[in-house]
């Protein structure tokens, strides 16, 4: 991991908050944080023309300690908050946060819109596979048999893969990180900022206090290693047969295309709409 | 003064102008009959202007996308209908908690659920009021002319920037969809109000401290005053919190800002009130009908007067009461099956007798219904 800056801690972290934060010791959403500061200290930006916009749930706290414009909004609707900031101020710098429920059970159909649209918002989002604030129910990435307080028998739904289904949805950029590969993450959050167009980081995070104890999957420790003994780079990845791509996955930029963003198409449109009005209006 | 031109035009059409009129300059929408005029004049016309317009994916999606365009410093409207009115109690329910300025039109149609599109019915009214979950003031508006479709969205508008509040204009179809004769102000006529931004240094700044007026400067996002914005019940700054000392505050700012001004939000128009013996009480469509029966039977000698309620919410207690006092009798007509005959029973005490005349069978209250139910009840 990469030393802590003075600059990261005393630019970006919002020093009026109280501390400690919200989340249970071992969280990766913590590690997100410090990770999304050094990407945002590396960056560049001016932190007065970033604003940070979440849902509802755990990951729903972060923009909170991020000294810029933060709004927590309503559960799933970050990206439509996002939408309605980034229209309104095209010079801003939109990144939203959101946890596996939030974006892809009650926020699902935001998330594929907003990928179509290819409106220039940069989405993080941490897939711990459960709803960790209401006590461990099952999400849309909660693996098949796996327990939940509400799957008491073990799941019987198919699981939604986030970074395909963001990219099948039309996202320009798409990638995949875990807490455990901090430095990586911490990479591909600053190509996400740096990226135009709709981009999504999947970040895996264990939920040892509500998945992990169903499962059986023991310590936060224990489920950090399980990330690094399953992810794979993607270069790797890419010269796996099936059999040893089982029970694995890919890390690393899976999607990064060149196509006309939302707020480009708009602009060339809304001149178009001035000009037929200055025709008519002689 | 040159006088201003006469045009013919539609309910939803003067809503737009309205809009427009009070510098609306981003509108984010999902189609709905019966308003889905207002979001396609919006996105004829905002392009051009040079300024946001969005079809969202969902009613759910329009209000959020408003919200986050208010928070950045727009003037933001949306326009649906009953099913998606119903969509939209969530994100109302944070620009209240948030305070984000931005005006809903909600033209009514029959419902509940996908109920009797798109026949007229005024079902809503007690659904704006008490929507959302939770406890909050609502400012609502209801015309009844397309000229006040025009002057009450400008209202709305500058009530929203006023009170940093959600207004809900609360048309109705019949209303929405008919055209009439209206001579708008010109532009330089039209009141304007804008949003008070803050006047200390990013610094200094905390967001929720007010100063008597119990409304926050709340600065747009991209300024220099970074800030959170949350919907958990904040402290002054803007952070979550539940200290009983904090949160009782909260709550009393967040009624006062708007009950400190009720005498300033009670719209109500009286027609042949003075002598009335009996008083029609109506709003939208339903007050041209109590209008026309007034006329009619002013002719026949009947002494008949109506009191238009212009702003439903807060209700226009005191000049409901001053229309309900002595009259021989007070007659509600409205769309639906009590929703503010209700609330005229509940101020009435015992000034006068209060009829209710619902109707729900997808039309309008004629003028000759409401004289035979005078002939009734006599």
């Amino acid at each position: 991991m990469p030393p802590v800056h003075r600059s990261v801690v005393y630019g970006w972290l919002r020093h009026d908050k109280k501390f400690p934060h919200v989340w249970c010791p071992g969280c990766g959403l913590g590690i997100l944080l410090g990770s999304l500061l050094r990407a945002l200290s590396q960056s560049g930006l001016d932190k007065n023309q970033v604003v940070l916009v979440s849902g509802i749930g755990c990951s729903g706290r972060l923009p909170v300690y991020v000294d810029v414009g933060s709004v927590h909004t309503t559960h799933g609707r970050a990206l439509t908050f996002a939408t309605g900031i980034k229209l309104a101020k095209p010079e801003l710098t939109v990144i939203t946060v959101m946890g596996d429920g939030d974006a892809t059970a009650i926020g699902g159909n935001h998330l594929i819109h907003a990928a179509r649209r290819n409106l220039d918002i940069k989405t993080v989002i941490i897939n711990n596979q459960t709803y960790g604030m209401t006590g461990g129910q099952y999400s849309p990435t909660t693996p098949l048999g796996a327990k939940a307080t509400t799957a008491p028998y073990g799941h019987i739904e198919p699981s939604f893969d986030i970074s395909a289904l963001s990219a099948t949805a039309g996202a320009s950029f798409v990638a995949r990180s875990t807490v455990y590969h901090v430095t990586q993450l911490d990479q591909l959050l600053g190509q996400l900022i740096a990226k135009p167009g709709f981009g999504v980081v999947e970040v895996l995070s264990p939920c040892h206090t509500n998945f992990g104890r169903q499962n059986r999957l023991g310590s936060q420790v224990d489920m950090m290693l399980e990330f690094k003994k399953r992810g794979v780079r993607v270069e790797r990845w890419q010269k796996l047969g099936p059999q040893e791509r089982e029970g694995r996955y890919p890390l690393g930029v899976l999607v990064d295309r060149q196509q006309p963003s939302f707020d480009d198409s708009y602009q060339a449109m809304a001149a178009q709409a001035a000009a037929l009005r200055r025709e008519k209006q002689p | 003064m040159a006088r201003p031109r006469a045009r013919l035009l539609q309910g939803n059409e003067a809503i737009s102008l309205g809009a427009l009129a009070a510098g609306c300059n981003f509108f984010a929408g999902y189609p709905i009959t019966p308003a889905s005029e207002i979001t396609e004049i919006m996105s004829r016309e905002l392009p051009a202007l040079g300024h946001p317009f969005i079809q969202m994916e969902d009613e759910i999606a329009s209000l959020g996308a408003c919200i986050g365009a208010s928070l950045a410093g727009k003037k933001a409207m949306t326009a649906t209908s009953g099913p998606g009115f119903s969509l939209m109690q969530e994100n109302l329910g944070y620009a209240a908690i948030a305070e984000v300025p931005l005006v809903l039109v909600n033209v009514m149609r029959g419902g509940p659920s996908t109920g009797l599109p798109t026949n007229v019915a005024q079902g809503d009214v007690q659904q704006a009021r008490w929507g959302t979950h939770g406890d909050h003031p609502a400012i609502v508006l209801c015309p009844a002319t397309v000229g006040q479709c025009f002057e009450l969205t400008v209202m709305a508008f500058n009530w929203a920037e006023r009170f940093r509040t959600p207004v809900i204009l609360l048309g109705d179809e019949v209303v929405a969809h008919m055209r009439e004769k209206v001579a708008l102000p010109a532009p330089e006529e039209v009141e304007v109000i804008e949003r008070r931004q803050p006047t200390v240094p990013p610094d200094w700044y905390v967001p929720y401290k007010t100063d008597g007026s119990l409304i926050p400067r709340l600065a747009s996002l991209g300024q220099g005053y970074r800030y959170h914005v949350t919907g958990l019940v904040h402290d002054e700054r803007g952070f979550p919190t539940r200290r009983p000392d904090e949160v009782e505050p909260f709550y009393a700012r967040l009624f006062g800002k708007i009950s400190r001004h009720f005498s300033d939000l009670e719209l109500v128009r009286a027609f042949e009130l003075d002598d009335a013996e009996v008083v029609f009480i109506a709003y939208g469509c339903t007050a041209r009908a109590a209008q026309a029966a007034v006329r009619i039977g002013r002719e026949k000698g009947l002494k008949l007067g109506m009191l238009q309620l212009l702003s439903l919410w807060p209700f226009p207690r005191r000049p409901v009461e001053e229309a309900l006092t002595g009259r021989r009798m007070a007659l509600v007509p409205e769309l639906n099956m009590g929703q503010i005959s209700r609330e005229v029973k509940r101020v009435n005490n015992g000034r006068t007798q209060v009829l209710r005349h619902g109707k729900m069978d997808g039309n309008m209250i004629t003028p000759d219904e409401l004289l035979n139910r005078l002939r009734e009840v006599k």
